[in-house]
Order: C-alpha cells, then structure tokens, then sequence
C-alpha cells in the first residue's frame, strides 16, 4: 500500500512539474481576427506581455519591449498609473487573409477612466492570425541644451515673531468673469471663466452652492478637475461643477465661492496648443483635437485638457476636459483630443484650449 | 466762663476724632494714571489688596502710614479695587486708572498689494497705546505718511477711543510704498506694493520667420499709466489658419511676451492678456 502511494505521489509530482513548465507557444493561435485581438488584450491585461506579443504580427515592426512600453506607458505618464481594466471588440470587416477589428479599451487610471478606440488589421501569418499592432514612433529629443530662465514666485509668510499689526501678504485677487447654467444628463452644471486679475499666482478654486426655491441650500459642489487650479497673473480658466441628480427647474439661484490663495509657482513650462479644429471621430462623434507641444526644456508627465466653447455670443457653452496618457517630450508634438456633445456641435462659434500640467521633477 | 470751655473742649475733642476718623480712612488720588507712581493712604493699617485689570498688588501697612506704588507696579489702566484689611475692620474703594501718554502705535495697513491709480483702496488704521499697552482714550493727533520714490502724501488724523484711521488712493507709479503712521516720538512703517494694473495698448509684430515657424513678440508691455507689466504675466497668442487654431500663453519676460506659432499661410494672429485685447495681424498680408 506504502508503495503504491509513492508511486501515485511521484507521478503526481511529475505531471505538476511538467503543468508548470509548460510555457505558451511563441507561435500562439488565434482562429478568427477578432479571436486574435481579444487574446491579445486579454494578456496584455494580465500583464503577460510575453503572451501578448506572441500575437504581433511581424508586420508591426516592433520588438517586445517597445510593444511593452506602448501599452503600459513610459516616462510616468498617465498610462504607466493605469490598467486595462475591460475592452470590446468588433470586427469592421474581413477576408480570407485580413481583418480589421475596432477595439474600444477602457483603462483604470489614477484619474478615472481613460477610454482608447483603435482599429486593429489583422493578418494571416503561416496560418494563424496575427495582429498588426501600431506602435506609436515616440521622437527622441536631440541632445541639446535649452536655456530656461522664467521666474519663479516664492512667499515669506508673516511670521510668529511679528508684530500683532504687521500684515500678512495679500492673497491673491481673482475674479468669475461668467456664469452659464445648463442641465444636462439629469445633471445641474455651472460653468464659466475665472481669471486671476493680480501680479502673483494663485492656487484657484470655484465652488458653488445652489439655493431651491425655498431659500435652502441644495447641495454644494466645486471644479475638482475641471478647471486649471494654479493660474499665473492675469491667466483665464474655465470651470465646470457639475451637480448630479438636480434639475434646473428646482433652483431658485446659485451662490458662486471662488477661493484664492497665494502659491509658489513657476512660469515655466509654456505648452502650446496647435492645430485644434473640431471634427468627427471614428465612432462619429464630435471631438475637439490638436496638438500639446512642450516649449520647456523638461518632460511633462501628465497633461491635462481644458477646452472651453462659445456661442456666437461669446458665452461659454461647454466645458470639457481630458487627460493626455503619454508624457509631453521637450519640443516634441504629442496629439489630444477632447469630446464636444454632439448636441451642442453646431452651436460651437469658437473655442479655447488651456493645458494643466503635472511634473514630478519639477519643484513649484 | 465755663461753658465757654466747655464748647472749647468740645470742639477741640471732636477735631481730634475727626483727624483721627480721617487718618483710619482709605485715602486714593483720583488722578491715578497707569505708568506712574501712586501714594495710598491705607488708614488704620493691615494689608492693602489693590485689584486691577489682570494685575494684583498687595502690600502690609501700618496705621497711618502711606504706601507708595512704583510706576512699573500700576501697570494696567481701567477700573481698580483698593481693600484693606485688619486693622479695625475692612474697608474699600473704587478708583479709575487712567492710561499714560501716547507712547505706542500699533498700525494697521490694507491691502499689502494693490493696483496703481485705484482710488481710495488703501487703507491704514492706528491704535494709539501708552508705553505699558494701555489704549489711549484721549484723542491724540496721528500722523500718516505715504510715499513712493519721490510722491508724497500726508495726513494727520486725531485718534477717537484710541483709533485714527485714514484710506487713500494708490499712486500712478509702481512701486514699494511706504506706508508711516507716526506719533512725536514713534513711528511704524508698512509696505504697501504697488503693482502695475492691467495691461493697456498690447501690440505685438512678427519677428522671424523661418522652418515652418513664425515668431511674433509684444512690444514692452505697459499699463495705461506707463508702468511696466510684471514678468511671469500671461499673454495669450491665437493664431486661426486653414488647419485650425493654435494657442500659446506666453509669459511676459523683460517686458516682452514671445510666442512661436506655426507658419501657416493667410493666418490671423491676436494677442490678448486677460481680459485686455491686443491688435490682429494677418500672415501674407498687411496689419
């Protein structure tokens, strides 16, 4: 009996010692396109690159670890701080030897959710199909030396020791210059521009409250991101709060609280904001897009998105907002794209973008 | 002969009791001024309790002999209790200690930043006190002075309970204010910064031209009453072309904001810094 359990023990030890060194072929299979594409983000998503990989069409051009560093992100990005969290598939069309598969992924990210839309071609290769993965060409900065030399605002604060009398620094003066009321998605939302009208920074933020119509207070929201919290002298923002599960008709007036206070900041980096226009996406939606092109000499890890549009009147309609999950290289253009509702597209006379920026090197 | 002293024994008897009921008494100057010295008269003797405002003094006296409190003792001016006790019972008094010459000026300056040219936003409250921090009741002349580089403005104003106060305009320079309020033998300065106020007249011009790019600069940037606009402040250049528009929020640097935008043909260019609109220039035609 002694003996027998040992020999069911070895051979039990022996079939998990071979389970376990059975690794994914390098050649993996994939019956349909679309079969394809779902492997591979299902590995991606599990973090087995190597698995993942094994569906990149040779055509692709890329090697492991750019396919790697294209999906997890580089440079602490705002994709590098994500994960796939779901994805779908749908397959556009497709032929004995090619597919094309529109896939829509949605990332977790310290943000919220980050939404990519891509549409994948597909190949036949030695019998399997493959996947044609894009990976974007980032552009290398020429080593090179770019004189920075914006001032930076520092603060002495009164101090303990001082006089009762003495006065502190001022805090700094900012002002809403509009206020538009809108109900959209079962949702109350305020939104306008405030500008910072003095000589120093200011860390900005707008709250509101709203009143029913029998004088009492609603509920009590602010911008969070939707608005460009550090604003430099005489720096325009938009602000967007959004009260979710109010509608319009219950409000009898909002109070709006724009909060100031005195900040270190720096001038720097100066982001340009090129070639927007507002045009169709691929699912048909009406996106605002352009170009973030960093004019500083140091990367900008994540940026951030504020598009404000007007009427024909000059009145801020809409507020959108959306993060750029790849780093902003020095002088190097990297794409964004915001949502406009599709409602409110051909309202649209004009419209302005500003950029958050986020940097972990540098110092405020 | 007899009665006559008789009402001479009387008398003399009840001026003896009277100077005798007089020196039993609690005797207190009723010009009591805090910082100065005191002489008590503490009757019949025992021990004197003088209670202030946040202060205590106490002394052991004999009868008929006065007590004397230093200046740095009566520090406190406002309403006193003087008790003395044994001696032949307790007695107590009410007294007022008055506070003691202008000495101090705590001041007050608002804001510590503000636009040139604006009238009546500044603003400077004086509190008058007496050396031991005693607010002065009485009204005493203040004096104000406010200069930058070589303006000049002053004022005097006559303290109410204790306060002078005066507000005035900011200056058309920009500049480090200073800000004096003034007693004869004090004074307290402040520093009012002066900044310049919103930019006025912005211009820019194209000033290069070349590898797909177009630089164009503001010239000095000033506001209407000739200040220069601080550096780090933001201009904003929009340039609409055939593909799009593009935005760049220059700072202004020396005086100057710049921007590099993209060369586009029949391109139109404006510059603006808050809520202040600048010119409008055309690419591939005229301004």
């Amino acid at each position: 009996m002694g003996r027998i359990l040992a020999i069911i023990f070895a051979i039990f030890t022996v079939a998990l010692v071979a389970a376990g060194a059975i690794h994914k072929s390098s050649t993996a299979t994939a019956s349909t396109p679309e079969a394809a594409v779902q492997s591979l983000l299902a590995d991606a998503k599990a973090r087995d690159w190597q698995g993942a990989y094994s569906y990149v069409a040779k055509a692709s051009n890329a090697d492991l670890q750019n396919f790697q560093r294209d999906i997890q992100g580089r440079d602490a990005s705002l994709r590098t701080y994500s994960s796939i969290d779901s994805f779908q598939t749908r397959v556009l069309r497709q032929n004995d030897d090619e597919g094309l598969v529109r896939t829509d992924v949605k990332y977790s990210t310290a943000v919220g959710p980050f939404y990519d839309t891509r549409d994948l071609r597909v190949v036949r290769e030695g019998g399997n199909w493959k996947v044609v993965w894009p990976v974007q060409k980032e552009q290398t900065v020429p080593p090179q030396v770019i004189p920075v030399n914006y001032l930076r605002w520092d603060i002495i604060w009164r101090g303990a020791n001082d006089d009762w009398g003495a006065q502190d620094v001022e805090s700094p003066h900012v002002r809403i210059l509009s206020m538009h009321p809108t109900e959209r998605d079962n949702s109350v939302i305020l939104m306008g521009e405030v500008v910072n009208e003095d000589t120093v920074p200011a860390f900005v933020s707008v709250g509101a409250t709203l009143v029913g119509k029998n004088g009492q207070d609603l509920a009590e929201e602010t911008s969070f991101d939707k608005t460009s919290h550090v604003l430099l002298p005489k720096e325009v923002s938009p602000y967007r709060v959004d009260f979710p599960g109010i509608k319009l008709a219950d409000i009898k007036s909002a109070r709006m609280k724009p909060d100031s206070m005195l900040v270190p900041a720096s001038a720097d980096p100066v982001i340009g904001v090129l070639h927007q226009r507002v045009e169709q996406d691929a699912k048909g939606h009406t996106v605002l897009r352009g170009e973030l092109l960093n004019e500083s000499g140091q990367t900008v890890n994540i940026p951030h998105v504020l598009a404000t549009f007007y009427d024909n009147s000059g009145q801020v309609i809409w507020v959108s907002d959306g993060y750029v999950d790849r780093a902003l290289q020095p002088q190097v253009p990297q794409p964004f794209a915001v949502d406009l509702r599709d409602e409110l597209a051909s309202q649209v006379h004009t419209y302005r973008v500003t950029v958050n920026q986020y940097s972990l090197n540098r110092q405020e | 002969m007899r009665r006559i002293s008789f009402w001479i024994a009387t008398f003399v008897l009840c001026w003896v009791a009277a100077n005798w009921a007089h020196g039993a008494e609690l005797r207190i100057p009723q010009n009591a001024t805090a910082g100065q010295s005191l002489t008590i008269g503490a009757g019949a003797g025992g021990t004197l309790y003088l209670v202030g405002p946040g202060q205590v003094i106490k002394r052991k006296v004999q009868g008929g002999e006065d007590v004397q409190i230093s200046g740095d003792e009566l520090r406190n001016a406002g309403r006193w209790i003087a008790i003395v006790r044994g001696g032949g019972g307790d007695q107590s008094q009410v007294f007022w200690v008055r506070p003691g010459k202008a000495e101090n000026v705590n001041f007050l300056a608002r804001p510590s930043r503000v636009p040139v040219n604006k009238p009546g936003v500044i603003s400077g409250v004086a509190f008058v006190f007496d050396k031991s921090q005693n607010l002065v009741l009485d009204p005493t002349k203040v004096n104000f002075s406010l200069s930058v580089g070589s303006a000049h403005a002053e004022h005097t104003a006559t303290s109410s309970n204790g306060v002078a106060w005066v507000t005035s305009s900011s200056a058309p320079k920009a500049g480090a204010a200073q800000f004096v309020a003034s007693l004869p033998d004090v004074q307290v300065r402040r520093v009012i910064e002066q900044v310049a106020s919103d930019p006025c007249n912005l211009k820019m011009k194209v000033i290069q031209r070349e590898k797909g790019k177009v630089t164009v600069e503001t010239d000095p940037v000033r506001d209407c009453t000739g200040n220069a606009v601080p550096d780090g402040t933001i201009v904003t250049f929009t340039q609409t072309d055939s593909t799009g528009r593009s935005v760049v929020d220059a700072r202004i640097k020396k005086g100057i904001a710049r921007a590099q935008l993209p060369a586009e043909p029949n391109a139109r260019i404006s510059v603006a810094s808050g809520v202040v609109l600048g010119n409008e220039i055309r690419l591939g035609g005229g301004q």
